[in-house]
């Protein structure tokens, strides 16, 4: 794939990041789960070339990366949508409602749990327990918490999202 | 609700500074006596002593099990080695639970004095709190009372003189649920994959880089400063015979006052559900609580009146857990709750052993198949069959009480498994291949809104001459027309 | 910190600096709840907007505080104003434009506003 100039920049970029995070872990295998973390959010996601940098840099075979990235929810090796939005799916969300919620979303947004739209604006995801019980049901968009939600409420949330989001940098998004 | 109704019934111990001092000031902390315990005995208690006490206390495990704490930590005092761990485990994975949470969003430094005081207990120089990702505030929290409690050197080297070193680092979690687990933590602290493994050796022998560990949850860690305080004694005067002290519950489901609250040990449910949390949302009738998570149980309302300790909890079938209580009213449907909670489990196996990847995967093929009217009378005994045999040889915690919602709501609720499997109708109208819609006469105006909505062409009539007619054979209970009917004419039975 | 007595003697400190002074000037604390089920209700928003006003304002009697969570999570976002008489009013469900109008009628006019009280008692701290 090629890129356009600013792209290859970026990239650039974030590889410099990647590298000065990483000098922290040389050879350091206990600490795999922070660098991970802290990759991931420099790219957004944990692709290959990644995942081969962290394992040269902290002495671990990149089997057992890939591993310790494919174990654990929160990481991900495809990149996500510009908003995330996380349905909170914990027992007292479920009661009143959650489950509601994300099939609605789902349909408004036409993809499935972990998927992105089109036009990478929207992730949708589920969530074990945001801790914010006595709010149930609550959806999460961006790590802000919306409380008391209902299926009602997905149009206006939807729109003000893509509203929201620039012509110009859509355009800067297209290969 | 005026806020001393709702406090009335409590006691604040471990909640005492929570929503009173600013969590990001270390000196707040100090002005209500914080530190000073950890203060005593690093500087006038032998080791042993400060063991002897804990003992005394009476306190056990807040995280779910209930081990007694004194003794946890004798194990790891006796195991010599150079290198010893104290790990704080905040991964409170349990759905509807955040009592965790609010301790180390509201009062960080609580749990630094526990960790340094089980330190100098059991010899270990170092400790971490394991947090889980989905909490930033409480991470944020907690790295910042760090940085200020060593800025002033109540943690470090030779805190208060006494040559005693001790330092903490939060480690984060990456969203697994097993990693609550005390083996698996103890992996995922190592940066491995979050995978249990066999006890013995227990993790007071060969714990964190298999150095002698012990691991207290949170709210544990926030009671011992409290205990040296204001002396073991006046702990074990709280609570009943074997449950010493108080206990932090996280109220919400379809109650009233949801919320956290905090009681002495031994007090009913009844007493927390309808004099603390106000009772049930909008006038409904209660049907049972959840407590423990996908680890517990449910209680019906019969067993109101049981006092909340590990003990008694266990005899019902239920277990204590972290503190997380779910409501539950009569629109809730057991079964398809306990669907929910193996789902949860099935989802968050690790996979290693067998039993739990699989065995879990066929009960909740089972449950899956009750809920949408294709169950079968012998599918109650194979239910209990797997339960057993998951229990029996799963490797750790996390397989060993997957069966129990399903035990539980069998236990209390097999009716309504029944009604789900002989007369295919779900009784709280939740499972939606189990539901009639009909029609009420009385309120149908024949407007055809529903006839004209129903994709299936279900319903018919004639207009202006209520009422329409639903015809159950060709419904395929999508809820269209409950939804768009603007006279509320169609019930859901 | 070296020793006990050095605790002893911030704690002190803290206390006399924490005290609520009458003179020249009755002096308020306002304690807004910012533990998650507080932020999530719209916390920071209602921190924000005491901030700024008490700042715009010039007020020097005020100090505005965060902490964890009270327990009360339905009433969130829950504020609560300490006086120097040690009385303790605690505002549910406030709003950034609530919290402007808090301002104004209890730390500047002195009156608390009844309509938004949830409750009124002694201070715990």
């Amino acid at each position: 794939m090629t890129m356009c100039n600013s792209c290859q920049q970026d990239a650039e970029e974030k590889y410099a990041e990647l590298k000065k995070v990483l000098t922290k872990y040389h050879n350091d295998p206990e600490s795999l789960i922070v660098a991970l973390h802290e990759a991931q959010l420099i790219f957004g996601y944990l692709p290959r070339d990644v995942q081969i940098h962290i394992a040269e840099a902290l002495n671990v075979p990149i089997s057992e990366v890939y591993g310790v990235v494919t174990f654990y929810s929160l990481f991900s090796t495809v990149p996500k949508g510009r908003n995330k939005i996380t349905v909170c799916m914990g027992t007292a969300c479920y009661v009143k409602g959650a489950g509601d919620i994300l099939e609605a979303l789902k349909e408004n947004l036409k993809i499935d749990v972990g998927e992105t739209t089109e036009d990478g604006v929207f992730t949708l995801e589920s969530a074990r327990c945001v801790g914010a019980c006595s709010l149930a049901p609550v959806v999460m968009v961006n790590g802000e918490v919306h409380s008391e939600f209902t299926a009602q409420d997905i149009p206006e949330l939807i729109r003000g999202y893509r509203a929201a989001q620039d012509p110009a940098e859509k355009r800067s998004d297209l290969h | 609700m005026g806020q001393k109704e709702y406090l009335k019934n409590q006691q604040r111990e471990v909640l005492q500074n929570c929503g009173l001092i600013n969590p990001e000031n270390i000196r707040e902390y100090i002005a209500r006596d914080g530190y000073q315990a950890m203060g005593r005995v690093l500087t006038s208690c032998q080791p042993q002593d400060v063991i002897e006490q804990i003992k005394k206390s009476g306190l056990r495990g807040r995280g779910g099990g209930g081990f007694p704490t004194g003794r946890k930590w004798e194990y790891a005092a006796r195991a010599v080695n150079e290198d010893k761990y104290i790990i704080c485990n905040g991964d409170e994975g349990d759905p509807g639970a955040f009592m965790d949470r609010s301790v180390m969003e509201g009062d960080p430094h609580a749990v630094l004095e526990g960790m340094v005081i089980a330190g100098y207990a059991i010899g270990a120089h170092r400790g971490y709190i394991y947090v889980r990702a989905e909490y930033p505030v409480a991470v944020e929290r907690m790295e910042l009372a760090i940085k200020q409690a060593r800025e002033l050197g109540l943690v470090g080297k030779n805190i208060f003189s006494s040559g005693f070193d001790f330092d903490i680092e939060v480690r984060l979690g990456a969203g697994a649920f097993v990693c609550g687990e005390e083996t698996a933590m103890l992996n995922s602290i190592a940066g491995k994959r979050g995978e249990p493994r066999p006890r013995p050796p227990f993790p007071a022998v060969a714990g964190l880089f298999h150095k002698p560990t012990v691991i207290n949850n949170v709210e544990t860690l926030a009671n011992v400063g409290r205990i040296f305080l204001k002396g073991p004694e006046y702990f074990a005067g709280i609570g009943t015979e074997k449950s010493k002290g108080t206990k932090v519950f996280a109220l919400a489901g379809k109650i009233n006052n949801t919320g956290l609250i905090e009681v002495p040990m031994g007090v009913t449910l009844r007493s927390i559900i309808f004099d603390i949390g106000g009772g049930i949302q909008k006038g409904r009738k209660f049907k049972a609580v959840l407590i423990g998570g996908p680890s517990g149980g449910c209680i019906p309302e019969d067993h109101l009146d049981a006092p909340i300790d590990y003990d008694s909890l266990l005899k019902l079938g239920a277990m204590m857990g972290s503190g997380g209580l779910i409501v539950m009213d009569e629109s809730d449907c057991m079964v398809d709750i306990a669907k929910f909670f193996l789902e949860f489990t099935q989802d968050e196996s690790c996979g290693k052993c067998t039993p739990c990847r699989v065995g879990t995967k066929r009960m909740h093929e089972i449950l899956q198949r009750i809920t949408i009217g294709e169950g079968k009378e012998e599918d109650i005994s194979l239910l209990k069959r797997l339960a057993e045999d998951i229990r029996k040889s799963s490797l750790c915690g996390l397989g060993q009480t997957a069966p129990n919602p399903v035990l539980s709501t069998l236990r209390f609720f097999e009716e309504e498994y029944l009604a789900h499997i002989r007369d295919k109708h779900c009784p709280a109208g939740v499972c939606s291949r189990l539901v009639r819609f009909e029609i009420i006469p009385e309120k149908c105006t024949a407007c055809s809104i529903c006839a004209r909505i129903c994709p299936v062409e279900a319903i018919s009539g004639e207009p202006k001459k209520p009422p329409y007619f639903i015809h159950q054979g060709i419904c395929i209970k999508c809820g269209a027309c409950q939804a768009k009917c603007p006279f509320s004419a169609i019930a859901k039975i | 910190m070296k020793s006990l007595e050095d605790l002893k003697k911030m704690k002190e400190e803290t206390i006399q600096a924490m005290q609520l002074k009458e003179q020249p000037e009755p002096e308020y604390r306002v304690t807004v709840g910012l533990g998650t089920c507080g932020i999530a209700a719209g916390a920071r928003a209602v921190y924000n907007a005491f901030v700024e006003e008490v700042n715009n304002r010039k007020i020097k009697y005020v100090t505005v505080v965060g902490t964890g969570c009270a327990g009360i999570c339905k009433n969130e976002p829950l504020v609560e104003i300490t006086g120097a008489d040690g009385i303790t009013y605690t505002y549910q469900n406030l709003t950034p434009e609530k919290a402007k109008a808090v301002t104004e009628q209890h730390l500047v006019q002195k009156k608390p506003v009844e309509a938004w009280l949830l409750a009124t008692g002694r201070s715990l701290l």
